[in-house]
Order: C-alpha cells, then structure tokens, then sequence
C-alpha cells in the first residue's frame, strides 16, 4: 500500500509541485529521490547554474537538462581580478554558445563571469534565441560594441543588458540607435564600463521614452551631469540609477533642474557612478536620500565632511561603498546616521602610496561595528590594523557572512604590540559563525589557520596572501573547514605535504589556486595521476615545468573537479597533470 | 615569492610636482639644512630605517594590493588630471598618522596656507620674525625645496616659494632650530 502512494501521482502532478522549487540545492535533492523523480526532475529544470565551466561540458548538461531556459557559467578564477591569470588562460563561451543554439532554441537568459566573449559569440546569440530576455556579462571581455549591435538589433524582447565592469572595446556609439523602435521591454540597461565619448545620446533618450518598465539604468562616465535631468524625467519609475561623471560648473539652473528631476523619482532607492564629483552638485540629490538604501560612491574623490553631509541625509541605507576619503570621522557618522546598515566596501583612493594620504585606521570599522547592529558584509582596505580591534568588531558583529580585509602593507603586524594577528582574525572566525566569506592580511602564522580550521565551519570561500609558515597553515583549513568550497591562496610558504595529504578535500571543493608558493611540479604530477576526477592545472609562463627538476616549485597552480575531463582549449602556458593529455602536449 | 624590482629608483619613486620636472636627488650644499629631515616618523617607521637615504621605492607587487584593474584605472585618470592642473604637494606633520595633499596654487600667499594648514592639522603656526623665526609655537612649518634641503617656510617671497616647495612638513618647533634660510 505504501508503496504504490509513492508512485500514485501522474507525472503532471509532480511537475506541477515541483515548478516551485527553485533553489538549485532543492532541485538536486528532489533528483536523488529515485529514478522517476529524476527523471521527471530534469525534463523541468529552466535554470542551471554551473560556478565553473570547467567542471562539466555542455554536451553533458544539454543531455541531462533539455528544457533549459536559463544558464549562468562563471569562467576564470577569482584571481583574474588581479591580473594574476595571464590572457589567453581560457573561459570561452563561445563553444557553450553554439551548443546549445541547437539545443534550447528557447533559451531565454545567459548570465556570464569573468568570461571571454566575443562578437562571434554575442552575433551567435542574437540569432539563435528568438525569446532571447536577459543578457547579464558581469566582468567579461573579448567583446566590442559591434557584438552588442548586434544583440540590440535582434533581440525584439530584450528585458535586460548588464555589461557590469566588462571590459567592451569601444568602436562606437552608435550601437545603442540598433534598439528597434518597437523595443519597449527593457527592465534594466547597465552600460557603466563602456569608455567612449560618443554614446549614442539622443539614442539612448529615445531608447529610455519608450521603456515603460525600465526600471535600473546605469550611465557610463561620458554622460555629462547636465544630461542627467533629461533622462530622469523620462524615467521618474527608475529604482536604480547610475550617473555618469557628476561634475559640472555650478549654474543656480542647472542645479535646480536637477534636484526637480531627483525629487520626481519616487522610487529611486540605489545610486552609483558618480564618477568626477563637484560637490556642490550633491544637494540635488536630498530629496531622494531618506529613501535611498545603496549608495556606490566608490569612484567619487569627494572628501570627508562632503561625505558626512551626504550620508547624514541617508537614514535608510544598507549598503554602501566608498573610497577611503570617508576617513574615520566619516564612518563614525555613518554609524551613527545609518542604523540599517548591512554592507560597506571602503577602497583605497591612494593605493600604491608609501605613506596613508588619508585619515582612515581600524577606528572608522570599529566605529561602524558598534553602531550598525545589522551589519553582514565588510570589504576595508586599510594601513594599519590591531588585534584588539578585530575582537570587538568580532563581538560587536556576530551576524557577520562576509569579511575581507586589507592591509595594504603585506604582513603588517598589530600596529600596537606588534604581534602578528592571529587572535585578530581568529576571534572573527569564532564568534561569527555563519561567515562565509573571509580575506585575510597582515602579519599572520599558522595559528590563524588552526583558528580557521577549528571555528570556520560555515565558511565557503577563504583568500590568503602572505600568511602562514609551514604547511601546517594549510592543513588546518583542508582539514578543519567543512564548507570550503573555494580556496585561493598565493605567496604562502604552503608545499605539497598538506596537498598530497588532503587530495581527496579537494574533490568536495570547487576549485583551489595557490601561486607563488612551494609546491613542487613533482606533487602536482602525483595529484594529477591520483585524482582523475580533479583538473590538475600547471601555469609557467616562462617554461615548461618538466624542463626542471621535479621538486622545483610551480609558479601557479589551479585545481578543480571536474566531470569533463581535462580541457581542450589550454593555451601554451598552461599544463594539465593528467596522464592522458601528457601525451599529447 | 613574486616581486618586481625596478632598479629605475625616479620611475618608482611617488612624487608629486608638474610632469617634466627633474628628480634630483639630494645634493650636499652650503645652505644649513636641518639634521635628519629624511628619517620620517610615524607610522612606516620600522619599515623605513632602513631606507634613511635614499628616497623611498616601492617595489610594486603584482596584483597587490588586490583591486580590479578597472578601478585602478579610474584612479589613475583622476590622479593625472589633478597633477597637471595644479601644483599638489604632500603636506605631513610630526605625529600625525597620515599626510595630506594641498594645492599650492589655490593660495595667495603665506597667511592663506598657514590658515589652511591650521584647520587641516589643527595647530597653531605662531608669529615669525626674521632674526628667530617662528615664536610662540610648538609646531614650525618648513619645505623641501628644489635642492632637497629642508627650509623654515616664510623666508623667501611667495612666488618663489610655490616655486621652490616639493613638500611640506610641520615640525616641531625643537627640532627647527638652526634651519637654513636662503642667503
């Protein structure tokens, strides 16, 4: 009898139930149930999110999921953020797109990072997907604004283009005018990083008239401030605005205008770009402060008391960023303005500088963790940083996730005792128990990785530079850290003993980068021969790794599982460690 | 460990002034210049004693500090932009943890500075008088001049000084006496 209630709903039933579960993590788990639940599973699942397309080939998920609607593949690693991975590493979409041309004609969405792109890929895409939506490429490049031509011209239905600090060679302006005259169902046009001067204005306004529900524009720096009203007015309904460079001379007029054209946006809750800021321009913006809740003013070399001024007016905000001319006295005012605060990012205005051209210590973070009881997400880079600090925003902020800190100066120790900070960091890792996310900095031992391994149970993502003396440090993360799902680590004096001694660690992770540090091409050859599930991955620019003793230490290291095998798209630079591509190469 | 060193000390050197100027580097001359001016405070303290002479290189590590090339860049723009129109110097002072930027140009002349300098570093600058220089202070303003030697700032006509002037420093009012002054 049990049994056959267990079969008795018809399959429609089952699809119908379970077009409710969205979360990825749900959805895998209703597909280990049994065969029929996985299988009905998989002709139902619209979105697919692969964090490394590296990790499985697009044969392989066509083949499990052939109803997909939407698709977010992540190309290169974190790293590349920093130039650590030389051009040419790899992260083409290209081939992703042309296999699934044939296979989801309906694909609808395609969300990419730190992908190479290119027109051919962006052409591609304008012509397979006839209810092509949504196009999202977050820190991509190998594109230019011919490629977007194209994607403008074609997509009739386009909901959303976000080129969100993507790298666009730009050709000319004259894309934008693509956009048909029936196109009226943007919801979101994100072109901040596109570089020229010649943005296809008049273009853009009309583009901007006849979107109804665009509901989140982000100009690019070109646009001037006087062209701001202009298109404010044509889109009193936008929730998420980005200026382009805020500067102008002051004219009582234009002033005017502007703040009429802030204050007729009633739904305007997040600002950003503000590249070039004159800051008796910034009074236009007070009507819409007490409901503004993000403010991205991290390109705006405005100084503290502007700051002060701006922020005072912001009651509502939980997420800001900001160059690190906000100095202490700053971030004490948004500690005590700014109650709801949940996230701050402060960059470095002056980053390669020997000496601190500004006011800002550990006090301004202390200040913020002891005034914003909400506070999650912490990115503050910084030149000098104590222990004592650290345990009272760890106590302070026990609802912690995120938290990267940097010291600029590469193993600084506690400006105070001069101890390295392992207490530091340790306290945060315990008393905030569901961080996710840790960077860390400054003068460090392996005593902070034993922290990590015994306290960091939630963590998913570390980043360490600088730190640790032995392979011990790294043990104790590999070992300790339930969670990890990606580990990036470079100039730590780490070896092949904690590898080789947790290899199998590294099948339950995403991927692990470690360069400049002391493992040997040896250890990598005996992980890449003992491990066939993992991509083991050799990067030498100036020569090939076998063309020196084995225990000679590799340069970079990238390691990730993988169900596809080794790549076939490695440029020169990069080795595989697995047996069967040896041969080849 | 992945270190880029440029033997090309101006290239690395930061420093502020119009493009085109000449780094020199310090030269010994007949002007009474004050004992120790290069031996910085503060909080680079440790790693600088070792770099008392020579003017301080940063050896650039790759993809450190860790920023996205694209906000970088943008910094840079702005860092161009500001260093040709004006004429920018670093302003420090004794115990303070951090410097400042000032634009020289935005002032007409000595009072206006000392003023500014006052309300940026909170401090008093004190009355000068050419026989004791300044009185009545704790903290003397005094600059680096095209030579390298430390000056008492005040000596010398304005338009010479802006002129003249690669960077300021407030120092105690101890450790200014006997500072040179042009003959």
């Amino acid at each position: 009898m049990q049994k056959e209630m267990a079969y008795s709903f018809p399959d429609e039933v089952l699809k119908h139930v379970f077009s409710f579960i969205q979360s990825d993590k749900d959805r895998n788990a209703v597909s280990l149930v049994c065969k029929s639940w996985y299988e009905i599973e998989r002709w139902c699942r619209r979105k697919v999110f692969i964090g490394n397309c590296y990790a499985v080939s697009p044969r392989m998920v066509i083949r499990r999921f052939p109803e997909v609607r939407s698709i977010e593949l992540k190309g290169k690693p974190h790293f590349a953020d920093f130039n650590l991975v030389p051009d040419g590493w790899g992260g083409y979409v290209l081939q992703w797109i042309a296999e699934m041309a044939g296979a989801y004609p309906w694909l609808g969405e395609i969300r990419l990072k730190r992908m190479v792109v290119t027109d051919e890929s962006l052409e591609l895409i304008a012509k397979s997907f006839k209810n092509f939506k949504v196009l999202v490429l977050f820190s991509c490049e190998g594109f230019s604004t011919d490629g977007l031509a194209a994607i403008a011209a074609s997509c009739k239905n386009l909901r959303e283009l976000d080129l969100r600090e993507s790298e666009v060679d730009d050709l000319s302006g004259h894309w934008l005018a693509q956009f048909p005259e029936t196109c009226t169902s943007l919801v979101s046009l994100n072109i901040s990083c596109l570089g020229s001067d010649e943005v296809s204005f008049s273009a853009l306004e009309r583009l901007v008239d006849r979107c109804p529900n665009l509901r989140s524009l982000q100009l690019n720096r070109a646009v001037t401030l006087d062209k701001i009203a202009n298109i404010l007015r044509r889109a009193p309904q936008l929730v998420d605005f980005g200026t382009g460079n805020y500067a102008a001379e002051l004219q009582p007029d234009v002033f005017s205008n502007l703040a009429g054209a802030f204050s007729s946006c009633k739904e305007l809750k997040s600002l950003s770009g503000f590249w070039d800021v004159v800051p008796a321009y910034l009074p236009a913006l007070y009507s819409i402060c007490p409901r503004l809740t993000s403010l991205n003013l991290s390109y705006a070399t405005i100084q503290s008391p502007d700051l002060i001024k701006l922020v005072s007016h912001c009651p509502r905000l939980q997420r800001l960023l900001v160059l690190d001319y906000v100095e202490d006295s700053g971030l004490e005012e948004l500690a005590s303005s700014c109650k709801d605060l949940q996230e701050l990012r402060v960059f470095p205005s002056d980053p390669f500088g020997v000496e601190p051209n500004v006011s800002l210590t550990e006090q301004g973070l202390v200040a913020v963790s002891l005034g914003c009881p909400k506070l999650q997400s912490v990115l503050y880079f910084c030149r000098r940083m104590s222990n004592a600090a650290l345990v009272t925003i760890a106590q302070n902020c026990p609802n912690l996730t995120r938290f990267r800190l940097c010291i600029i100066e590469p193993k600084t120790p506690d400006y105070l005792t001069l101890d390295p900070l392992d207490a530091g960091f340790g306290a945060i890792v315990e008393h905030c128990k569901d961080l996710r996310r840790l960077s860390l900095s400054g003068l460090l031992t392996d005593h902070v990785f034993e922290y990590i391994g015994t306290y960091g149970k939630k963590l998913e993502m570390l980043s360490v530079a600088f730190a640790g003396d032995s392979d011990l440090g790294l043990h104790h993360v590999l070992s300790g850290c339930e969670s990890l799902r990606k580990l990036e680590i470079r100039d730590c004096p780490f070896g092949d003993k904690a590898l080789l001694a947790n290899a199998a660690k590294l099948e339950t992770m995403r991927s692990l980068w470690m360069s400049s540090c002391a493992v040997s091409f040896g250890a990598c050859k005996l992980l890449g021969q003992k491990m066939p599930k993992l991509n083991v991955e050799v990067i030498d620019e100036t020569e090939p790794p076998d063309s020196r003793p084995e225990s000679y230490p590799v340069d970079k290291l990238y390691i990730y599982r993988s169900v596809a095998g080794p790549r076939f798209d490695m440029p020169p630079f990069v080795w595989s460690m697995d047996e069967a591509v040896k041969i080849l190469h | 460990m992945v270190f880029e060193k440029d033997l090309n000390l101006d290239a690395t050197e930061l420093r502020l002034g119009l493009p085109g100027s000449s780094e020199e580097s310090l030269r010994i001359s007949n002007k009474r210049a004050l004992p120790d001016m290069n031996d910085d405070s503060g909080v680079a303290a440790a790693k600088k004693c070792d770099q008392e002479t020579a003017p301080p290189t940063k050896a650039q590590v790759v993809g450190w500090p860790p920023i996205r090339s694209y906000r970088k860049n943008s910094l840079q723009t702005k860092k161009t932009e500001a260093e040709t129109s004006g004429m920018y110097v670093k302003v420090s002072m004794d115990g303070a943890p951090y410097l400042r930027k000032i634009d020289l140009k935005v002032y007409k002349g000595y009072p206006e500075l000392f003023k500014a300098l006052e309300d940026m570093f909170k401090f008093k600058v004190g009355k000068y008088s050419e026989r004791e220089g300044y009185n009545g202070s704790e903290f003397v303003p005094t600059y680096e001049d095209k030579d390298g030697d430390w000056m008492l700032a005040g000596d010398v006509p304005w338009e010479m000084f802006i002129n003249a002037c690669k960077r300021l420093r407030i120092v105690r009012g101890s450790e200014a006496r006997g500072l040179g002054c042009v003959v």
